[in-house]
C-alpha cells in the first residue's frame, strides 16, 4: 500500500488531535493551529485526489488489524478525494474571511473553544466523506450536530440561543430518525458495512422479502437526512441559525454542514441501499417534489426579507431544494448535477456570508438594506464579492451557479417527461425569483445615498480580501472549467458503488 | 424593484407560511408589543399630577376596550395553537403507528435464522478471545474490532463537554458571582459529610475496579469513569469546592483530560497505522484472564475512564459555579 493511502485516516485523526490540543491553548494559538490544520488537510486531500485519479480505482483502508465486516474501514475514491479537498478549501476561506468579525462576536476567553469546534467539525466532515461504515457515519453525525450547535451559540446573544435551541431540536429529531433507520437496516441485513448492506438489500429487493420494513427504512433515512440538511418543510431552523451567528459560522454551516449530510444521503443512495432500489421505491419522486417546493418557497421567503443575512439564509433553502431536485430526477446525470451544485453553492454561499459581514462592518454593524446603501463603495472588496456571489446564485454565465443550472437542465432532459417539464418550468421561475432578490440586494449596496457611515480610515482585513479573491477565482473556475470537474464527479460516482 | 404589500403579514398565505415555520402567530406578537408600549406610556405620563385622575379614567376605558379587542384575538390564537397541537399529536401518533407496524414485519426476536446472526457475530464470539485477548467480548468488540467508532464516541463526549463550557463558562467576576449557587444551600451538612466520608472511597475503589477490569468483566471506561465522576461530585457537594480544589482544580483536570485523550488518539492511530499497512505492531496480548492482558484495550479503558470522570465533574462544576 502506498503511503498516500494513509492520508485520509491521518487527516481525520489530526483534526481530532488538534481539537483536543486547542482546548488547552489560548485563542490566538488555537486559531493558528486550526488554519494550519485545515491547510494541511487540504494538501493531503489533494494528494489523495491525485492518487485516485492516477490509479483510477477506489482503495480501502482498514482501520486496525481486522478487515471490514469485523472492523471499520474507509473507502476512498475520486469523488471522496474531490469533496475532501473542496470542503477543506471552503473551510479555510470561511475561517479567514470571518476572522475580524469573529474577534468582535466571540469573547476572548471562548475563542479557543470556537476553534476546537472548527477542528472537530472538519474531522466529522472528513469522516462522513470517507467512511464505508454506516455506524461510523452516525457517530460522526453526532459530532457534527453538536459542533454546529456550538458554532451557532458561541456568539452569545438571545437570537443565537433561540436559533441553536431550534437547530438542536430539529437536528436531534433528524439524528433519531436516521438512527432508527440504521438499526432497522442492521436488523434486516446483519451488516453495518455499506458494501455488504448493498449486497444484502439487493437480494432482499429481488426476492421481495421484508418489503415493508425496507420501505420504512428508506423513508426514515431520507427524512432524517432531509431534516438535517434543511429541505424545505423542515427548514424552519435555518434562517435564524444562519442569520444571527457569526460570519464564519454561517459560511461553514451553510456550505459544509448541510452539504455533508447531503453527501451522506448520496452515499446511502449509491452505496448502501442502491440507486435502483431507491428509484424503485419512488422516494426520488418525493425528494424531487420537496426539492421543487423548496426552490420556490425559499425564494419567495427571501424576497420578503429586509435583513441581508436572512435573505442569504432563505436563499440557501432554495439552493438546497435544487440539490434535492437533482437527486430526485433519479438518474446518474441528476446526481452529478446535484454534487456539482453542492460545490458551486458552497463556493458562492460562503462568499456571500463573508461579504455580507464585510458590508455590515462598514454600515455600523447593521444588516438592514436601508443602512447597507452604498456599502459597496465603502468596502469595495466585499461589494465585488457580494456581486459575484449574487450573480452566481442567479445563474449568470461565467459563474458557478450558471453551470450547475445547465447541468440540472441537461439531467432533467433525460429524466422522463413529467419530471422534465416540472423541472424546466421551476428552474425558470426560480431563476427569476433569485434575480428579483439578489439584484435588489446588489442595487441597494451600490446606491450612493447613505453618507452617515463614511469612515475614510476603514481598511478591510487583509485575510478577508484574500479569502474573497480566492472565493471569486474558485467561483470562476467552477463556472468556466466545469467539464473536468463534472467528469471527475462522474467517474467518482462510477467508483462509488 | 417590486413593492411590498403593507398588509402582507395579515394575509392568509402569510399565516400558513408562519404555521409551517412554527413561528408565533401574528396576534400574540401584536399584543406583546402593545402592552409594552402602553407600559412605557404610563411611565412617561406619570409626571403631571393634576392629570392623573383624568388619565386613570381614560386608561380604564382604554383597557376595557383593549380587553374586548383582546378577547377576540385570544380566541383566534387559542384556536391556532390548538390546531398546532392537534396536528403535532396526530403526527406523533402516525409515526408511532408506522414504526409499530414495521416492527411486526421485522425478523422475529431471538430467531437463529435472523440475518443479524451471520459470520460477523460468529467471529466476534468464537475468535474474540483469541484475537483481542479480552474475556469480555463486548469490550473487545467496541475497543478493538470497532475501535474507530468508539474513538468517535469518546470525542462526542469531549465535544459535548466543550459545548457546555461555551454555554456556561463565566468569564468576568460578576458572572462568576451570579453563576455560583453556594449561598443558596446549607453548608457543612453533617449527614452528607459523614456519608460522603464513608462512600467516596468505596465509590472510587469500585470505579477503578470497573475500569481496570473492563476487559475481564462487564463494565469498562465509560461506566467506571461515570462512577468516579459521581464520587467526585459527591465529595464536592458535601465539602464544597474549597476542599476539592486542592486536588481536582481546573488545571489538574485539564491536564488529565487532555493527556488521556491525546494518548488515546495516538495509541489508536499507531494501531490503525500498523494494522492497515500490515506491519507487526508489537503489542503483547498477554494471557487472557490476567489483569495486564489484551494489549491496548487495558490502557484505552483507563484513558476513557479518565476522560469520562473529568467530563462528569466538569459538567457539575460548570452548573454550580460557571467554571472549573
Amino acid at each position: 500500500m502506498d503511503f498516500v493511502c494513509n492520508f485520509p485516516p491521518f487527516s481525520i485523526i489530526f483534526c481530532l488531535a488538534c481539537g483536543i490540543i486547542s482546548s488547552a491553548l489560548n485563542g490566538r494559538a488555537a486559531k493558528r493551529l486550526s488554519i494550519a490544520l485545515v491547510s494541511l488537510v487540504g494538501v493531503m486531500s489533494a494528494c489523495v485526489l491525485a492518487y485516485t485519479v492516477k490509479t483510477g480505482e477506489a482503495f480501502i483502508y482498514v482501520m486496525g488489524k481486522f478487515p471490514a465486516p469485523w472492523g471499520n474501514e474507509l473507502r476512498v475514491g475520486t469523488l471522496e478525494g474531490l469533496m475532501a479537498l473542496f470542503f477543506s478549501i471552503i473551510m479555510l476561506l470561511s475561517i479567514l474571511g470571518g476572522l475580524r468579525a469573529l474577534e468582535t462576536d466571540v469573547e476572548e476567553a471562548r475563542m479557543n473553544l470556537y476553534f476546537v469546534m472548527i477542528d472537530l467539525m472538519m474531522s466529522s466532515l472528513l469522516a462522513l466523506i470517507y467512511t464505508n461504515d454506516l455506524f461510523t457515519a452516525y457517530v460522526f453525525v453526532e459530532i457534527n450536530t453538536i459542533a454546529a450547535c456550538a458554532l451557532i451559540m458561541i456568539r452569545a446573544n438571545g437570537h443565537t440561543m433561540v436559533a441553536a435551541t431550534k437547530y438542536m431540536i430539529m437536528s436531534l429529531l433528524g439524528s433519531g430518525l436516521l438512527l432508527i433507520g440504521i438499526c432497522m437496516i442492521y436488523d434486516l441485513t446483519g451488516h453495518l458495512l455499506m458494501s455488504n448492506i448493498k449486497e444484502a438489500i439487493g437480494v432482499l429487493a429481488a426476492t421481495g422479502q421484508y418489503e415493508i420494513p425496507l420501505t420504512v427504512v428508506i423513508g426514515l433515512v431520507c427524512i432524517g437526512l432531509a431534516i438535517k440538511s434543511a429541505l424545505y418543510p423542515f427548514s424552519s431552523w435555518l434562517p435564524d441559525a444562519y442569520g444571527y451567528s457569526t460570519a464564519s459560522s454561517s459560511a461553514v454551516l451553510s456550505s459544509l454542514v448541510s452539504k455533508g449530510y447531503i453527501f451522506l444521503l448520496v452515499k446511502v443512495f449509491c452505496r448502501v441501499i442502491g440507486f435502483d432500489v431507491m428509484v424503485g421505491h419512488k422516494i426520488t419522486n418525493i425528494l424531487f417534489l420537496f426539492g421543487i417546493l423548496g426552490m420556490i418557497m425559499g425564494s419567495l421567503n427571501a424576497i420578503r426579507q429586509h435583513d441581508v443575512r436572512r435573505l442569504i439564509a432563505f436563499s440557501s433553502i432554495a439552493q438546497i431544494g435544487y440539490i434535492y431536485m437533482g437527486i430526485g430526477i433519479g438518474n446518474n446525470a441528476g446526481l452529478v448535477a446535484a454534487i456539482f451544485h453542492i460545490m458551486s453553492h458552497a463556493a458562492s454561499k460562503s462568499m456571500l456570508f463573508i461579504c455580507a459581514a464585510g458590508l455590515s462592518e462598514v454600515s455600523g454593524g447593521s444588516k438592514n438594506f436601508t443602512d447597507l446603501k452604498g456599502a459597496g463603495y465603502r468596502n469595495p472588496a466585499a461589494g465585488i464579492g457580494f456581486t459575484v456571489g449574487a450573480f452566481s446564485m442567479v445563474g449568470i454565465p461565467l459563474f458557478a451557479g450558471f453551470t450547475s443550472k445547465v447541468y440540472f437542465a441537461e439531467a432533467a432532459l433525460t429524466g422522463g417527461e413529467a419530471k422534465m417539464e416540472i423541472a424546466m418550468v421551476t428552474l425558470a421561475i426560480s431563476t427569476i425569483l433569485n434575480a428579483i432578490y439578489f439584484i435588489r440586494a446588489v442595487i441597494s449596496i451600490y446606491t450612493p445615498r447613505n453618507e452617515h457611515f463614511q469612515n475614510a480610515a476603514y481598511r478591510p482585513a487583509a485575510s478577508m480580501v484574500f479569502s474573497i479573491v480566492l472565493f471569486i477565482s474558485l467561483n470562476l473556475l467552477l463556472g468556466t472549467f466545469s467539464y473536468p470537474i463534472a467528469n471527475a464527479i462522474g467517474s467518482g460516482l462510477f467508483m462509488f458503488g | 424593484m417590486s413593492r411590498m404589500r403593507n398588509d402582507y403579514e395579515s394575509t392568509l398565505w402569510s399565516r400558513i407560511e408562519k404555521f409551517v415555520n412554527g413561528e408565533e402567530p401574528e396576534q400574540t406578537m401584536k399584543r406583546k408589543k402593545k402592552s409594552r408600549a402602553s407600559y412605557e406610556q404610563v411611565k412617561r405620563e406619570d409626571v403631571f399630577m393634576e392629570d392623573i385622575l383624568l388619565r386613570m379614567e381614560r386608561r380604564e376605558e382604554e383597557s376595557f376596550l383593549e380587553k374586548v379587542e383582546e378577547y377576540g384575538e385570544k380566541r383566534r390564537v387559542r384556536r391556532y395553537e390548538r390546531i398546532y397541537r392537534i396536528l403535532a399529536v396526530f403526527l406523533c401518533f402516525t409515526v408511532m403507528a408506522v414504526l409499530l407496524v414495521t416492527v411486526s414485519y421485522l425478523p422475529p426476536f431471538g430467531n437463529p435464522d435472523n440475518p443479524a446472526n451471520n459470520e460477523v457475530i460468529e467471529r466476534y464470539i468464537e475468535k474474540g478471545l483469541q484475537e483481542t485477548g479480552t474475556v469480555n467480548v463486548v469490550t473487545g468488540m467496541i475497543l478493538n474490532y470497532r475501535g474507530f467508532d468508539t474513538m468517535g464516541e469518546t470525542h462526542v463526549l469531549f465535544i459535548a463537554a466543550t459545548s457546555v463550557t461555551i454555554l456556561l463558562l463565566a468569564v468576568s467576576e460578576k458572572d462568576k458571582k451570579r453563576a455560583s449557587d453556594r449561598s443558596f444551600e446549607p453548608k457543612n451538612d453533617i449527614i452528607l459529610q459523614k456519608a460522603a466520608k464513608v462512600l467516596v472511597p468505596v465509590i472510587f475503589m469500585f470505579g477503578i475496579y470497573v475500569i481496570m477490569n473492563g476487559h475481564l468483566s462487564p463494565g469498562g471506561g465509560f461506566s467506571g469513569g461515570a462512577m468516579i465522576g459521581a464520587g467526585m461530585i459527591l465529595y464536592a457537594g458535601a465539602f464544597g469546592f474549597a476542599k476539592t480544589d486542592r486536588i481536582f482544580n481546573g488545571h489538574v483536570i485539564k491536564i488529565a483530560k487532555i493527556s488521556a485523550l491525546c494518548l488515546y488518539v495516538s495509541s489508536l492511530s499507531y494501531y490503525f497505522y500498523t494494522g492497515a499497512n500490515g506491519i507487526e505492531n508489537h503489542i503483547p496480548l498477554g494471557t487472557p484472564g490476567n489483569l495486564f492482558s489484551s494489549g491496548l484495550i487495558f490502557f484505552i479503558n483507563i484513558f476513557v475512564g479518565t476522560e469520562v470522570a473529568c467530563t462528569m465533574y466538569t459538567f457539575y462544576a460548570l452548573f454550580r459555579r460557571g467554571g472549573l
